[in-house]
C-alpha cells in the first residue's frame, strides 16, 4: 500500500516547480518583449517611465520595420548573412567529413595522419584574436577580403571542432562494410560518397548546425575581413553596428532593426529546435 | 591499394595546405611581428624582446588584463551556479517540460552584439526608471555610465546568454544518472542535499568540467558584448583583451606590440584550459 503512494508520488508531475520555472522564465522573455514593444511604437509614445518602455502601445505599427528594411538595406544584408552561412555550412560539412574519413581509416597504422589528427585540432586553442592582425593583411594580399574569404576563414576555423567530431564518430562505424564494398571493386572516392557520407547523417547535422550559429552570428571576424571594402559584403551584425549611429535616439527605429536581426534565427529554432538542441550538445559533450 | 593510398592523400593533402596557409602561417607571422616594432603599415624594425617588456609597463593593457580575469572569473562561477540550479529544475518532474526547455535555450542562439545593445536600452533606460520608482539611489542612474559598475552590465548581459547553453549541457548530464541510483539513496535515508552532493554532482562532474572549460575560454574572449554595451569604456574600464588587440592593433599603430599581446593571451588561454582540464579531472567519479 505504502509502495503505489510512493510510486503515485513519483509519477505526480509538480505545479511549484513548473510555477516557480514559468516565473524564471519570464526573465529570458523581458528583454525580448521590450525589444518587440519598443519597435512597434512611435517616438512620441516613448515616456521616461517604465510604461514607456514595457507597455503596449495604442496602435499597432510596423512603420518602423519598413523604415529599418530601407534604412540598413536589410535584404542586401541578410543576402549576404545568408549567403555566407549557407555556404559555409556546405563547405565545412564536405571538407572536414572527407579529411576526417581519411584521418579516422588511417590514423591508427600511418604516423602522417596521426599527426594531422592532432595538427587540426590543437587549433581549438588558438584564439581568433591572435591570428587575426596579421590575417587582415594576408587576405587583403590575397585580395580575399570579400564574402569568398570570410567563407574561406569559417571552413579554416571551424576545422578543429569538425575534425574532432567527424573521427570521434568514424571510429564506430565499422569498416566492414566499406571492405565489402571494395572487394566489388569500389574505389575509395564512392565508398565514401555512397556508404561513408549518408552513413555520418547525425554529425553533418551537429556541424551545420554549429557552423551556422556561429557564422551567422559572428561579428568580429566579418568586421576585421570586410570593413575595408565598399561595404558591399556587409553582413546583418555589422550592418547594426554601422548605422548604430544614425538611429541617433530613435530607439523605434533600431529596435525594429534588431528584431528583424534576430527574426531570421528565431524562425530557424521554431522549424529545428530538436536538432539545434542536440547539435549543440553533441558538439560540447563530444568535442 | 597503391591506389588506395594515393587518394587518401588526395583527399586530405590539399585541406592541410589550406589549412597551412591560413592559421599556422598568420601564427607564425604573428610571433614574427611581436619581434617588431610594426605599425601595421610601412617598414619596421627588428626589436627582439623589447615588445614584451612594454607589455608590462603599459597601463591599458594590464588593465585589459584586470578586466578581461575578473570577467572571466566572476561570470564562470555565476553561469554555472545558476545552470545547475535551473538543470536541476528542468529535469524534475514539472509540467509543459519541452517547452521550457525551448525557451531556456533561445538567448543562446542570438546574436551577443545584437542581445548588447537591448541590454544597452535595458541598462540605460528601464532599470534607472525602476530605481527612481522605487526611490533606490544605486539603480537611479545607469550602470553602464560609471567605470565602478560598467562591467556588472556586462556580467549580467553575457550571463543571461551563456546560462541557456549551460543549463541544456547540464541537462543532457543529469540524463545520464540512472533513478536507481536515487532508489538506493533513498533506502539509506539520504536527504536531497546530501543527494546532491554525494551523488548528483559528483556523477555530473565530467559536465562540469567541459561547462568551466568552454565558459572560461568563451569569456576570455568576450568582444561582441563588449562592443555593444559599453565600446569598452567608460575610461576604458571594460576593454577587454580582445577589444584591446583589435582597437589598438588595427587601428591605434600597435601592430608589433598587440601582436606581443595576442601572443602571450595565446598562452595563457592554453595553459588555463590545461590547468582546469587537469585539476577538475581529477575530482570526477564514474558509476
Amino acid at each position: 500500500m505504502k509502495k503505489d503512494i510512493q510510486i503515485k508520488e513519483l509519477e505526480n508531475k509538480k505545479w511549484p516547480m513548473t510555477i516557480l520555472l514559468l516565473i524564471l522564465g519570464i526573465a529570458i522573455l523581458i528583454p525580448l518583449y521590450m525589444a518587440f514593444v519598443i519597435a512597434i511604437k512611435q517616438p512620441s509614445e516613448m515616456t521616461n517611465d517604465i510604461a514607456g518602455a514595457l507597455a503596449l502601445p495604442k496602435h499597432w505599427s510596423l512603420s518602423n520595420f519598413t523604415e529599418a528594411i530601407r534604412v540598413t538595406d536589410f535584404w542586401h544584408t541578410a543576402g549576404n548573412s545568408l549567403f555566407i552561412t549557407v555556404c559555409s555550412v556546405v563547405a565545412c560539412v564536405l571538407v572536414s567529413s572527407l579529411i576526417s574519413y581519411a584521418i579516422a581509416r588511417n590514423m591508427q597504422h600511418k604516423k602522417i595522419y596521426k599527426f594531422f589528427y592532432y595538427y587540426l585540432v590543437s587549433a581549438m586553442f588558438v584564439p581568433f584574436s591572435m591570428l587575426m592582425l596579421p590575417l587582415v593583411k594576408q587576405m587583403a594580399f590575397f585580395h580575399l577580403d570579400n564574402k569568398i574569404g570570410v567563407i574561406f576563414l569559417y571552413i579554416v576555423f571551424n576545422m578543429a571542432m569538425n575534425t574532432l567530431l567527424y573521427v570521434g564518430y568514424l571510429k564506430n562505424i565499422p569498416v566492414s562494410l566499406e571492405e565489402s564494398a571494395y572487394i566489388d571493386g569500389a574505389t575509395t572516392w564512392s565508398v565514401f560518397w555512397r556508404i561513408i557520407f549518408p552513413l555520418l547523417k547525425p554529425m553533418h547535422a551537429t556541424v551545420a548546425v554549429l557552423t551556422a550559429l556561429a557564422a551567422w552570428n559572428d561579428v568580429l571576424l566579418p568586421l576585421v575581413m570586410l570593413s575595408g571594402g565598399d561595404g558591399k559584403d556587409t553582413t546583418l551584425p555589422l550592418a547594426q553596428m554601422m548605422f548604430q549611429s544614425q538611429f541617433g535616439t530613435n530607439y523605434n527605429l533600431a529596435f525594429a532593426s534588431y528584431i528583424l536581426a534576430l527574426l531570421p534565427i528565431l524562425i530557424f529554432y521554431l522549424i529545428a529546435q530538436k536538432q539545434i538542441i542536440n547539435g549543440v550538445t553533441n558538439g560540447a559533450v563530444k568535442g | 591499394m597503391k591506389s588506395k593510398d594515393k587518394i587518401f592523400m588526395t583527399m586530405s593533402l590539399p585541406i592541410i595546405i589550406i589549412f597551412f596557409c591560413f592559421h599556422t602561417i598568420p601564427l607564425f607571422c604573428g610571433f614574427f611581428y611581436s619581434l617588431t616594432n610594426s605599425k601595421g603599415f610601412g617598414t619596421y624594425d627588428f626589436i627582439g624582446f623589447k615588445n614584451y617588456l612594454k607589455l608590462f609597463q603599459n597601463a591599458q593593457v594590464m588593465n585589459a588584463y584586470m578586466f578581461t580575469f575578473k570577467f572571466a572569473v566572476i561570470t564562470t562561477l555565476l553561469v554555472n551556479v545558476i545552470s545547475i540550479i535551473l538543470a536541476l529544475g528542468l529535469n524534475s518532474k514539472i509540467h509543459f517540460k519541452g517547452a521550457l526547455r525551448g525557451l531556456y535555450f533561445v538567448p543562446n542562439i542570438l546574436g551577443g552584439l545584437i542581445v548588447g545593445y537591448i541590454f544597452n536600452f535595458l541598462f540605460t533606460f528601464v532599470i534607472p526608471a525602476v530605481g527612481n520608482g522605487l526611490g533606490w539611489d544605486s539603480l537611479s542612474t545607469s550602470l553602464l555610465g560609471k567605470p565602478e559598475t560598467a562591467w556588472i552590465g556586462i556580467v549580467v548581459c553575457v550571463a543571461w546568454q551563456s546560462i541557456a547553453f549551460n543549463t541544456i549541457i547540464y541537462i543532457s548530464g543529469l540524463q545520464t544518472i540512472p533513478e536507481d541510483v536515487y532508489e538506493a539513496s533513498a533506502i539509506d535515508g539520504a536527504s536531497g542535499w546530501n543527494n546532491f552532493w554525494k551523488i548528483t554532482f559528483p556523477l555530473i562532474a565530467p559536465f562540469f568540467t567541459i561547462n568551466m572549460v568552454l565558459c572560461m575560454r568563451n569569456f576570455l574572449m568576450v568582444f561582441d558584448q563588449i562592443m555593444s554595451l559599453t565600446s569598452g569604456g567608460p575610461a576604458e574600464s571594460t576593454t577587454s583583451i580582445s577589444m584591446l588587440i583589435y582597437k589598438n592593433g588595427l587601428t591605434g599603430n600597435q601592430f608589433g606590440l598587440q601582436s606581443a599581446n595576442s601572443v602571450i593571451y595565446f598562452i595563457l588561454i592554453v595553459a588555463i584550459s590545461a590547468f582546469q582540464l587537469k585539476v577538475l579531472n581529477k575530482r570526477e567519479v564514474q558509476l
